[in-house]
């Protein structure tokens, strides 16, 4: 038996224009009738009829292949605003588009596009540009979709969901062509690894907000800080710390800074991106943003709010705000260009009191009539408090008599529209300004939302160690880098027993007698004569006297018989980074000791010599399991004695894992770098090639580490490979190029090690 | 010396009462203070209004005792010997004057030792000669502990030998004034150019070793004098001789056109 299907109700609509369109969309999915009806009226208003029809078509062919209600609404309620926005919006592609996610495994994504559809055309402005978009997810889909043995496509696209999910909060952040460059590098980069795919393209991981920060037009406040808190440092006296507000902090425009006046930790919060505004560049934007605050540290002080409401809080925000500026453009009058460049040109009357609440904006025309000395202004009531206004200021009046203007000015200039719910904003807000909370002092407790910044939740917490450092990598296929890409840990190796080191470096006294003599010789002298020079600091006698000789018996006597004494001392720091990979646990060929132990006596050797001599020895392991843990052991501090306590860590030395070069020479030269000595040597330990766990491109870690070599190469530093296994030599001449030593007999290792040191230094 | 005209010096306090005091008591005097702050000026002064002749040492890390004390030079009739500037005023009583003396290596300034205690002596040991101070004669040493560096400072035995005057760069009214006095500059001018001094000076331990000094304050004002826009004038003066740091450059540059308009 089967039950008949209930019969189809149609909606009784009253318009007859309303009854054809919903019979040419001839969809009864549930809740769709509630979409339409809710788009009808602006739709009728804004389209075309040609525009009509074609929405109720393609809506139709929308809800017949069996995807659900979700696409018809989705195309009804955002197709409307793309045709408003572009006239020749391309209605082909995007159905082409529609076609192709339909017929592969990610329908899933067709309600996603479509609702992006209306932020892209609204952000990008033209059918071109959106034409280009939609290429853009087309590509990523056929980049990310899955497919088994190559043939047919069966797994959806991991990211391509979360992609256009985010894609209207993108396009607000980056243009096109940076949203291309930050798809194209996560499709890439997590081509194998549907996890990270996702939470790349979902923005949920730390390097798809570095790479998305990167394509931000603008200047960005981590790039100007330096200079912007040197400014402050310079003009104010002030080390308020900066802190980044991203974008949709405070919706779609950009945050408005704040300043947190707390006296033990105060903040100011400036936006994470500027642009140029009105020919003003991004910089002097954010130093007007920056002494605006400073001045109210220097000049404001809270009120108490809770008797007050909150249109004369406003009025006195506005007044204190308008002294501050005054008091800035007193100071350094070079300020009037850009501020005069922000300042809004709202002219009185325009807004119409009858629609809306005009507060904001007299208080704003008031702004402009004590900022701008060339604006006029007409209504006597506002000609009365402007000349008030520039009384108190020669009066140096503080933050009260201006609190108390403002109240007066409130009073006099009240209005019943006032309290309208519509607020004419138009013109209002002046960039440079902040949001003013440190100006109030609350006695009893509000319900003010908290929205001061706080610092990310989403890395994931890490206990018993330092927080990760964060490295780029060198992605040599496109010759990028990719931001914060690696995790570096650091800690203290743990100690082991060194008195098993004491045991293998009996072994080598012989060795040790040896070098004992060569070190007594290189040992710096301290001074060092300079002879036969023509202008010396004193006179030499022996060749004085030589001189003398010669020009009695008529030769030519020689000019050089001064000499001068110079101060001849090492100056040379070394960091010594070990790889302590896996494979250091293997036998060393021809020797009963491991690879481990004999780089244990050879480092224990240096270790000494450079005690010796005395030149600054650091020395560090690492290793690797994938990009998120790369564990950095110190195992001797530059400003360590050479003791028990370096030993023990050396002696501790467990391999384990892999080895990303590039990031431990990363972070193994930091502290080298920051070294006074002119010299500076970094020998690497190693005895195998980079590789880690997450890399199948054999090359992609050996040109990183290149990368690495080479940028501490520009910074003065000497970079030296030992290497440890033959096999590994092409590799490691494509890291270091001719800087390295291969070692042929492991035994000899404590020998080539220090020979090789003397030789770098001398 | 003390027959030319007299150096134009403000004083800052009692400073000039002072040195006339230690003068008397002929005790060594130590002028402490940042590059450019008065510290040469005021002993020039000094010598001056004290009647004595000045003789300076610039010193620099190449100076050795001999540059000091003297040395043989060869001539004709075989080495003749030729004294060095202390020695010559250690003999003649002259004020002499080691100007940045931490520049000088430490062994160098050794040599001052005897010189600066009850002996008043400086033995020379290559005439194997002894020569007592002149009366008149008075050291003076200055001294910019800006450069606290352990390679560049004084050994606390040389420190010991002397009285101390501290300098620092003068406040806001009497650096107008100096700046008015040496270049006859007007006063809205001065008041905007030592504004920015201590603008710079604000970043002092923030990347820039020292701050602007009163000398180049007078070098800006010079420049403004020659015709050159006061923005132009104070980056060439001000801005580019103290820092290769682009970020305080471009900070500093800033603050110039906030001041300047």
């Amino acid at each position: 038996m089967y039950g008949k299907a209930p019969p189809v109700v149609e909606p009784q609509f009253e318009h007859p224009q309303w009854l054809a369109a919903w019979r040419e969309l001839d969809c009864r999915l549930p809740g769709v009738q509630a979409v339409f009806e809710a788009c009808m009226a602006s739709t009728l208003a804004r389209l075309s009829e040609d525009q009509q029809h074609g929405l109720w078509g393609i809506g139709r062919q929308l809800g017949k292949p069996g995807r659900g209600p979700e696409p018809v609404k989705a195309w009804l309620t955002h197709w409307p605003e793309v045709v408003t926005q572009l006239d020749d919006a391309p209605l082909d592609d995007v159905m082409a588009l529609v076609l192709a996610l339909h017929r592969s495994p990610n329908s899933a994504a067709i309600t996603p596009l479509l609702g992006s559809l209306a932020t892209a055309a609204k952000r990008l402005g033209s059918a071109e540009h959106l034409r280009h978009y939609l290429q853009l997810v087309q590509q990523f889909m056929q980049q990310t979709t899955g497919s088994i043995h190559g043939r047919q496509q069966t797994q959806p696209s991991p990211g391509l969901v979360p992609l256009l999910e985010q894609v209207p909060r993108l396009l607000q952040l980056v243009s096109l062509s940076g949203l291309r460059r930050w798809v194209e590098h996560g499709a890439r980069v997590h081509h194998h690894h549907p996890q990270h795919q996702a939470d790349y393209f979902a923005l949920q991981s730390d390097d798809s907000l570095a790479m998305l920060q990167r394509q931000r037009h603008g200047t960005l406040l981590v790039d100007a800080q330096r200079t912007l808190s040197l400014s402050l440092q310079a003009l104010c006296k002030q080390d308020t710390p900066l802190v980044p507000l991203s974008g949709d902090d405070a919706g779609p425009g950009r945050p408005t800074p704040i300043y947190q006046a707390d006296p033990q930790h105060p903040s100011l919060g400036l936006p994470d991106v500027l642009e140029p505004l009105n020919g003003v560049d991004a910089l002097t934007r954010y130093r007007l943003m920056l002494l605006h605050a400073a001045g109210h540290r220097l000049w404001s002080t809270p009120c108490v709010a809770d008797n007050w409401s909150p249109m004369q809080r406003l009025a006195v925000e506005g007044f204190e705000d308008a002294r501050i500026d005054r008091l800035l453009l007193q100071r350094w009058p070079g300020l009037r260009t850009p501020l005069l460049a922000l300042l809004p040109p709202v002219v009185e009357g325009a807004c119409n009191e009858a629609e809306y609440a005009c507060l904001r904006h007299r208080l704003a025309v008031f702004n402009r009539a004590v900022l701008d000395p060339r604006f006029d202004v007409h209504d006597p009531h506002l000609q009365d408090f402007v000349r008030a206004f520039e009384a108190a200021l020669q009066a140096n009046a503080n933050t009260s008599a201006m609190a108390e203007l403002a109240l007066r000015w409130v009073a006099r200039t009240r209005r019943p529209s006032d309290q309208q719910p519509s607020v004419f904003f138009e013109g209002t807000q002046l960039d440079w300004r902040d949001d003013n909370r440190h100006l109030w002092r609350f006695i009893e407790d509000g319900d003010e939302e908290d929205t001061q910044p706080s610092a990310r939740h989403d890395t994931a917490p890490e206990l018993h160690s330092l927080p990760p450092r964060l490295y780029p990598e060198w992605d040599h296929v496109n010759q990028t880098e990719r931001p914060d890409w690696v995790k570096v840990y650091e800690g203290l190796h743990p100690s082991g027993n060194p008195r098993e080191l004491d045991r293998l470096l009996t072994q080598h006294q012989a060795l040790m007698r040896r070098l004992q003599r060569v070190l007594d010789r290189m040992k710096p002298q301290g001074r060092e004569r300079l002879r036969r020079l023509e202008l010396g600091s004193e006179l030499d006698l022996d060749l004085a006297q030589q001189a003398w000789m010669d020009w009695r018996l008529g030769h030519n006597p020689s000019e050089r018989v001064q000499q001068h004494w110079r101060t001849n001392e090492r100056h040379i720091s070394v960091q010594l980074v070990m790889d302590l990979s896996a494979s250091l646990a293997e036998p060393a060929p021809g020797s009963e000791l491991t690879v481990l132990q004999l780089s244990q006596a050879a480092v224990a050797i240096l270790g000494w010599t450079l005690a010796q001599l005395g030149d600054d020895l650091a020395i560090g392991g690492f290793h690797s399991n994938s990009r998120q843990e790369v564990r950095y052991w110190h195992i001797k501090g530059f400003s360590e004695a050479w003791g028990d306590a370096p030993l023990a860590r050396l002696a501790g030395i467990t391999p384990a894992w892999s080895t990303r070069l590039g990031a431990a020479l990363r972070h193994g030269s930091r502290t080298l770098l920051q070294r006074a000595s002119p010299r500076k040597l970094l020998l690497v330990l190693t005895d195998g090639e980079p590789a880690d766990v997450d890399v199948s491109d054999p090359d992609y870690l050996a040109q990183d580490a290149r990368q690495a070599v080479l940028h501490l190469q520009d910074q003065g530093v000497l970079v030296w490979c030992i290497q440890l296994h033959p096999a590994h030599e092409a590799s490691v001449q494509t890291v270091f190029g001719r800087h390295y030593t291969l070692v042929s007999h492991l035994g000899q290792l404590p020998q080539t090690l220090t020979q090789l040191f003397l030789r770098l230094t001398h | 010396m003390s027959n030319t005209a007299e150096p134009h010096y403000l004083p800052q306090g009692d400073e000039v009462a002072l040195y006339e005091a230690a003068y008397a008591a002929r005790l060594p005097v130590m002028v402490k203070g940042p590059t450019g702050c008065g510290k040469s000026r005021f002993v020039e002064y000094m010598a001056w209004r004290l009647g004595k002749p000045l003789i300076t040492v610039a010193c620099n890390e190449d100076m050795t005792a001999s540059d000091l004390v003297g040395r043989y030079l060869l001539d004709a009739q075989g080495s003749r010997w030729i004294d060095g500037p202390l020695t010559q005023a250690a003999r003649t009583g002259a004020i002499c004057y080691l100007d940045e003396v931490v520049e000088a290596r430490a062994d160098t300034t050794v040599v001052i030792h005897s010189l600066t205690d009850h002996r008043r002596a400086l033995p020379i040991d290559k005439k194997a000669e002894t020569v007592q101070a002149h009366p008149d004669f008075q050291l003076v040493i200055s001294y910019n502990p800006g450069y606290q560096s352990l390679m560049k400072d004084l050994k606390p035995s040389t420190k010991q030998r002397f009285v101390a005057f501290e300098f620092d760069y003068p406040d806001a009214l009497q650096e107008v004034a100096i700046l008015q006095g040496e270049t006859g500059l007007d006063a809205e001018r001065a008041r905007t150019l030592v504004s920015l001094a201590h603008t710079a000076r604000n970043l002092k331990g923030h990347g820039l070793a020292e701050g602007v000094s009163t000398r180049l304050l007078v070098y800006a004002a010079q420049l403004m004098g020659q015709g050159v826009a006061p923005a132009a004038a104070c980056r060439m003066a001000l801005v580019r001789p103290i820092t290769d740091d682009a970020d305080i450059r471009q900070s500093l540059d800033h603050a110039i056109d906030a001041l300047w308009g």
